[in-house]
């Protein structure tokens, strides 16, 4: 019995105050849903990190005319360097060859080009991609060097974007939040006002505190929860729009969103809208009801 | 069963005391009047019995509980041996007279059954039988302060407090509440009533306490108005 009357009390709280619920539900739901998506991005990023940097190469590009002589040189200090765990050297022929394939859609821009034309290259790996700077500094005087490019700094960049709309995404979840916790606050405190007359009567008559509170504090909880569902909902239509949809052309760049990525991050999103709305409504109680 | 020893009370701001070394023992079964004029610290003491205020100095014990040093969050369990009555009823308004005494059962834990069971007597004892469906507003002043007795028995309290229960009423029906009190205290239950209606006081010709200014000024076992 008393387990069905809280479960009517909260029904009842919801309900007699529709329009502040539903508000307090968008405010939530959008909140999370940037918290989620804030929690999907930092998966996303640290997968693409472990993608990208075990295949990423340091090019050092040598001169066109860079003699046998050199190059052999080079080729010996580098396999003997103990920071380079691999070293594919690409000849002329080779590096057109690449060429040719990178812009078979240009034919104009393959004929422009001389198979003479393009520099040889090594392709190193390095055993840690943060170890750039020493390789450059090592090997960028050497003779026949023209260039040293390193793909780990274009990706940087790329890795800078992503962390930053990443970090958008959070502040926004950070700022939506509080507002849904004003209104959590709000709405508790007009569901305290409405039902004063109940709550008098049962500290007069000796009811337990939690009996007292916990009609309120599920209020909140309930609608933190369907905020949080809703918020799943958005995140679901958010990977068939976009993922799925108009940014499918960049699949092989960015890693698809999983099911089971959406998974983890909804009981963060529940329990983040499940205990934050409780813990409101609780301390929102403790000064307005005084139990 | 109740003991004030030494009680003395300064809300914050006041420039007086509503209570000044105030000491009072009350036996089980007892029926007392505390009277006095309007802030003279009658009420207060009531607050006291409740644990709603505490004293600045003294000791209160009330069912051989000391409610000065009492935890709050022992405080529900502590009520649900009190009853209490007040001057404005106190009735839920949506709720039946049969309603309103059942939420009181109902919100300490008590089932449906036990209320179905206990009610219908409570209101049989305070003369409500056959309006227990009616709402407050389609009862009178007199029967609405029944419910509200009814309500403050139905959980068998050891003591019942009344707060001016006769206040809002005319003297023909406060002589029937007089009535129902006077029952329920030969029930074995002590009544604690806080009043100024010389007319009642006079009548029933039970204890009286005199309150003025925060001390007690008369102390009486078969007292009148005076």
């Amino acid at each position: 019995m008393r387990v069905k009357y809280v479960l009517s009390e909260v029904l009842v709280g919801l309900w007699r105050n529709v329009t502040m619920t539903i508000a307090m539900i968008i405010t939530m739901a959008v909140s999370l849903t940037m918290l989620g998506a804030s929690g999907l991005m930092y998966r996303q990023v640290d997968d693409m990190k472990d993608l990208y940097y075990k295949n990423i190469q340091v090019s050092i590009f040598l001169k066109t005319d860079v003699t046998e002589e050199q190059r052999e040189q080079m080729n010996a200090k580098l396999n003997a360097d103990p920071l380079v765990s691999e070293v594919i050297y690409v000849d002329k022929a080779e590096a057109y060859k690449r060429f040719q394939e990178m812009f078979q859609d240009a034919p104009d821009l393959i004929s422009a080009v001389k198979e003479d034309s393009l520099p040889p290259s090594f392709r190193i790996k390095l055993n840690n991609p943060e170890q750039y700077k020493i390789i450059y500094d090592q090997y960028k005087d050497t003779e026949g060097v023209d260039e040293i490019i390193d793909q780990s700094r274009l990706l940087d960049k790329v890795f800078n974007i992503l962390t930053a709309i990443q970090n958008i995404a959070l502040a926004a979840a950070i700022v939506m939040a509080v507002a849904a916790l004003l209104l959590v606050a709000n709405t508790i405190q007009v569901a305290a006002y409405s039902k004063r007359r109940e709550v008098a009567v049962m500290k007069l008559v000796g009811a337990s505190n939690w009996f007292i509170q916990a009609p309120f504090v599920l209020e909140a909880v309930v609608a933190g929860l369907i905020g949080s569902l809703l918020a799943l909902v958005a995140l679901i239509a958010a990977k068939y729009l976009l993922f799925d949809g108009s940014l499918k052309a960049l699949e092989g760049l960015l890693s698809p969103v999983s099911w089971g990525d959406l998974l983890f991050v909804f009981p963060l999103m529940a329990g983040v809208g499940g205990l934050i709305s409780a813990a409101t409504a609780w301390t929102t109680l403790r000064f307005y009801l005084r139990v | 069963m109740i003991q004030l020893e030494q009680v003395t009370k300064t809300y914050p701001k006041a420039s007086r005391p509503s209570l000044d070394n105030v000491s009072v023992s009350i036996e089980k079964g007892e029926f007392v009047f505390f009277i006095g004029p309007s802030g003279s610290g009658k009420s207060t003491i009531i607050k006291m019995l409740l644990h709603e205020v505490a004293p600045n100095k003294g000791r209160v014990v009330v069912n051989g509980k000391d409610v000065t040093s009492m935890r709050s969050w022992k405080r529900p369990h502590f009520r649900r041996s009190i009853g209490c009555v007040f001057q404005d009823f106190r009735l839920l308004p949506n709720r039946t007279a049969y309603e309103n005494v059942a939420f009181a059962l109902e919100v300490i834990g008590k089932t449906k059954a036990v209320a179905r069971r206990v009610v219908p007597e409570v209101l049989e004892l305070v003369g409500l039988g056959g309006k227990e469906h009616r709402y407050p507003h389609e009862l009178s002043g007199g029967e609405q302060q029944r419910v509200a007795v009814a309500r403050a028995f139905v959980n068998r309290p050891l003591i019942l407090l009344a707060d001016e229960p006769t206040g809002n009423l005319d003297p023909d029906t406060s002589i029937e509440i007089m009535r129902l009190l006077d029952r329920i205290n030969r029930t074995g239950t002590t009544v604690v009533m806080v009043t100024h209606d010389s007319n009642i006081v006079n009548q029933m010709r039970r204890r009286v306490v005199e309150i003025e200014s925060g001390r007690i000024v008369r102390d009486q076992a078969r007292g009148v108005y005076g």
